[in-house]
């Protein structure tokens, strides 16, 4: 069944505050001289989204690049799904990774494959046992979720910016993650195509109750799509409040960013 | 000043290809093993690279035989063209001509398709997909160009000496049989396994040298005409080091 964008997106996950997720304590990230993530605390609970808000390189996909494991912490420690990223071999991460989707922010789709081909990929490589029957009603199922099933023959240079979001975020939700990590979701989209992404995002977080972490300095997409918004200043989680509190911040510098 | 600096970044970059050189030697043997995307991969180097290797291959034998043979008349040795040009191409044009046209066509391709694959972030979500990139892309390409050159270098030996033949024919009559009689008679396997091991290593240092400059593109899409560009520059500079090391240690052995 097609997922109809709501005319407005309702934040209705159940939020458990027992159930951690996502728990990023005392990160720190350095690139030579540059300290990008110094001392950044962040905890995501089981159905809650939070938006990651701060400048340009301000350190926003650095932070989501070590949870994923795809850049290594110099300090502190990092919790997904209750396991310590910094112990897990290379085999207990790919399985970890299979519970965690990653929307990149160029969308990163294989430019030699179709768009089957790339939703079927993570799959395969994560051994997922499965009949190529279920295979192709996994694909189809994800394709149904983002409006896009009539796109699965054709190749990604066929495809609009706004249609290759969507099929990425239909390689995310394939494997049913659990969290879902966002990377600038709406950079470089028209207003139109990015309210139509973050609806699906929300929409998406609601029917399978994921966790989502996003980045972004999309005001837009921060104010629909999180629960909570974090602030990332100097290498630090500033605040992590509703957006409504964070209008009424004390702190100017949180501040600068929802008097735009 | 600058030139210690251009010693020192050539020096950073021999490192760097090292270090990379040593993780495909602890990867290759490893399981996964990425057989479907290897054999995909001689596919496209090898098959089809397969019409252009031909093609060159074949007008470098014609041309070379029409060029010697004046000479050869002139010395009163017309018939030892087949066998002198045998012992050319097997011994040096066809493997290096092969080689470098292979650097152009594949080496570029490698560069700029890993390039392109990492400033678009594909290596990373193959790595988030359960894949290990480096196994998935660089070693099946590092070994298909391994493996398929020297099966390039056998085909376009002959096409060149079939090139050859046509071209004594051009002035001359040499029958088909009495032609390549005249070549194999004279090749030897001196002649034969160098010439052949050699392939290897071109092939080698083509996919090595081509997935390293992909690998570590940056500078966005600037970066991936330029990880194309230097793929095909150094290992064509490398293709005529190994050669004359190929060629030293050949003699010394004897």
């Amino acid at each position: 069944m097609m997922i109809t964008p709501a005319p407005h997106p309702v934040k209705t996950a159940e939020i458990n505050p027992t159930a951690d997720v996502v728990t990023v304590s005392h990160l720190f990230k350095s690139f030579g001289a540059n300290h990008v993530l110094a001392d950044f605390n962040l905890i995501l609970h089981k159905g809650e989204s939070i938006v990651v808000l701060g400048k340009s390189g301000s350190g926003k996909s650095v932070l989501i690049k070590c949870i994923i494991g795809l850049l290594k912490p110099d300090g502190g420690e990092i919790r997904v799904l209750d396991q310590d990223i910094a112990e897990l071999n290379d085999i207990e991460m790919d399985a970890l990774r299979a519970k965690i989707g990653f929307l990149f922010q160029s969308n990163a789709l294989y430019d030699s494959m179709s768009v089957r081909d790339n939703l079927e990929f993570p799959l395969r490589r994560h051994w997922i046992q499965v009949t190529p029957g279920e295979v192709d009603l996994m694909v189809m199922e994800a394709l149904d979720d983002v409006g896009l099933k009539h796109t699965v023959d054709m190749m990604p240079v066929e495809l609009s910016g706004g249609m290759r979001k969507r099929i990425a975020l239909a390689r995310t939700l394939i494997l049913k993650p659990e969290v879902i990590l966002y990377d600038e979701p709406t950079t470089g989209l028209d207003p139109i195509t990015s309210k139509e992404i973050i609806e699906l995002m929300v929409e998406i977080q609601r029917k399978y109750n994921t966790s989502s972490l996003i980045i972004s300095h999309d005001m837009n997409c921060v104010r629909l799509a999180g629960d909570k918004v974090a602030v990332l200043l100097n290498g630090r989680c500033r605040a992590c409040e509703t957006y409504e509190e964070l209008q009424k911040s004390k702190d100017p510098e949180v501040l600068q960013f929802f008097q735009i | 000043m600058g030139n210690n600096s251009t010693f020192s970044l050539f020096l950073e970059e021999t490192g760097r290809i090292t270090v990379f050189f040593a993780r495909f030697m602890s990867h290759w043997f490893r399981p996964r093993y990425e057989f479907a995307e290897f054999l995909r991969q001689c596919y496209i180097v090898g098959y089809r690279s397969l019409p252009l290797v031909g093609l060159t291959g074949f007008i470098m034998g014609l041309v070379l035989t029409m060029q010697l043979r004046p000479s050869m008349v002139d010395y009163g040795v017309e018939s030892q063209i087949p066998a002198i040009v045998g012992i050319a191409i097997v011994r040096e044009i066809g493997p290096i001509l092969t080689a470098l046209i292979f650097a152009g066509k594949i080496g570029s391709s490698i560069g700029a398709e890993l390039g392109s694959m990492k400033v678009t972030e594909q290596i990373d979500a193959m790595e988030v997909s359960g894949t290990n990139p480096f196994k998935y892309l660089v070693v099946t390409r590092v070994m298909a160009t391994t493996f398929m050159l020297p099966v390039l270098v056998i085909m376009s030996d002959f096409i060149s000496l079939y090139g050859s033949y046509l071209g004594v024919n051009i002035k001359g009559i040499t029958s088909f049989n009495l032609f390549w009689n005249q070549v194999f008679d004279n090749l030897v396997f001196s002649d034969v396994f160098p010439a052949f091991i050699k392939t290897f290593l071109f092939g080698f240092t083509v996919g090595i040298i081509g997935c390293f400059k992909g690998y570590h593109s940056n500078k966005g899409t600037e970066g991936v005409g330029s990880s194309a560009n230097s793929s095909v520059v150094v290992s064509s500079v490398l293709i005529f080091i190994i050669d004359l090391l190929v060629v030293q240690v050949t003699d010394l052995i004897g």
